[in-house]
């Protein structure tokens, strides 16, 4: 099932972007070399109030990870993307960003003095260029998304970051099913062990979607996403499929 | 983890009741200590945190279960910033566990959870709408609804990535206490839900208690 491709470019490891990704496309993102971290974060391009919410996410589909099938919730009941592929079975939402602090902390301090496009980027800072440039600031920032990577609980709540995830040519493709403003970073989980910043690189690929069907897998993963695509539907109704 | 608060009820300089599905808001001083505690048992109190002098720096669930390594809240917890402070810290705890993945209900996330016609009933969001739009002299909006701690809720994650919800382990007379480090305004939604276990389906007032250094 290849679709056309309207759009691919790359995004460098430990960098970061933002773009409008309407209703009725689809967002693949490819790990070019392994290992490689997605921080993302949706708003409503209409309301930047209503944003990505973890929460709402998880609780609405009881699950604590990430994958095919599941849908990516707003605050306001809204759908902003379901996860139409995954080859990995596992994204995180509960890692959250790297800091100035945490990075020189893990590994060392680049600035861009001495290093230019090898100084070393940080999620939180990479989110707040990026909501500047839509009026948002610290205020506006969610728990986001940590696309490519995995932190798994034991029994008594312990966190664990598993760094053999995401492997070479790993992909997700997010179907977006209303107008969504994405923001990203490709700068590296927190919980990263790495002992060198892990600078990994993302291709991401733009294609239509097809008109959803009476028997689509994510809206039929559980009754809850049966009512958040209703909410949404109603959303948009005038917008065609 | 069960750890007791050796603080008598009759030194609080502070003892407010706050009433199923009301709000309660205030600025709790750094070094006062602050309990709230379950009266009648199987309450959830939704709460958030911020800096008292800048609110843009607020209570981070991310931050604080990555710092801690371990996704429940309960007595030596440091409840952290989103710029990396520490803010509270849990100093006693009669429930053991308390929840900060599930976030709060919200009249649009109940049509979800629940059903489509439900959508006018009573939900946190709304408790924490009106306490904005009452208290603007704290300078905060719907851009400050964050992420919130679920005290007395019990939300197990599973080894395969499941999320569960329980009957909350909390019982009439249970409490949890935090001490401030910094100025904190503590926003609470005692949370109205009807619809889930985390309530016992009956909503029920709840007490809040502050102590001086």
């Amino acid at each position: 099932m290849s679709k056309e491709i309207l759009y691919e470019d790359g995004i460098p490891g430990g960098s970061h972007w933002s773009m409008l990704m309407r209703k009725g496309t689809e967002l693949r993102l490819v790990d070019k070399q392994g290992g490689a971290n997605v921080g993302m974060l949706f708003y409503n391009p209409s309301n930047y109030l209503e944003r990505y919410n973890a929460p709402d996410t998880l609780k609405c589909q009881h699950t604590f990870k990430l994958t095919r099938g599941h849908c990516l919730y707003s605050d306001m009941g809204r759908i902003f993307c379901s996860i139409v592929e995954d080859t990995l079975g596992w994204h995180d939402t509960v890692g959250g960003n790297t800091t100035k602090q945490s990075v020189k902390m893990k590994w060392g301090e680049r600035n861009y003095q001495d290093y230019r496009n090898e100084w070393y980027l940080n999620g939180y800072d990479s989110f707040l260029v990026e909501l500047a440039k839509y009026g948002m600031n610290e205020r506006d920032m969610a728990a986001n998304l940590n696309l490519f990577s995995k932190v798994a609980v034991d029994d008594e709540g312990n966190m664990f970051f598993d760094k053999t995830n995401s492997k070479e040519g790993a992909a997700i493709t997010l179907r977006f099913e209303m107008d969504t403003q994405v923001m990203l970073h490709t700068c590296p989980h927190p919980m990263n062990p790495a002992t060198e910043y892990p600078k990994l690189p993302v291709v991401y690929q733009i294609s239509e979607a097809e008109c959803l069907t009476e028997n689509d897998y994510c809206q039929n993963l559980c009754a809850e996403n049966q009512r958040g695509f209703k909410n949404t539907e109603l959303y948009n109704i005038g917008c065609g499929c | 983890m069960i750890k007791e608060s050796k603080l008598k009820p009759d030194d609080a300089v502070v003892r407010d009741k706050v009433l199923a599905g009301d709000y309660y808001i205030k600025v709790v001083k750094q070094g006062q200590t602050f309990r709230i505690l379950d009266l009648e048992g199987n309450q959830a109190a939704d709460t958030l945190f911020y800096n008292a002098d800048n609110p843009t720096e607020r209570y981070s669930a991310v931050d604080t279960i990555r710092e801690q390594g371990n996704v429940y809240l309960t007595a030596g917890t440091k409840l952290i910033s989103n710029e990396g402070n520490d803010m509270l810290e849990i100093v006693a705890d009669t429930c053991g566990r308390h929840d900060t993945l599930g976030g709060a209900c919200a009249t649009e996330s109940n049509t979800v959870r629940y059903a489509l016609h439900k959508k006018c009933m009573h939900a946190c969001r709304d408790s924490w709408m009106l306490a904005v739009a009452e208290n603007e002299q704290y300078g905060l909006s719907k851009r400050d609804i964050t992420h919130n701690i679920n005290f007395f809720m019990n939300v197990p994650v599973t080894k395969e990535g499941g999320l569960t919800f329980e009957d909350g382990i909390s019982d009439a007379g249970k409490y949890v206490e935090l001490k401030a480090s910094m100025d904190t305004i503590v926003l609470i939604s005692n949370c109205p839900q009807l619809n889930n276990p985390c309530n016992g389906y009956n909503p029920t007032p709840i007490e809040v208690l502050i102590w001086d250094k």
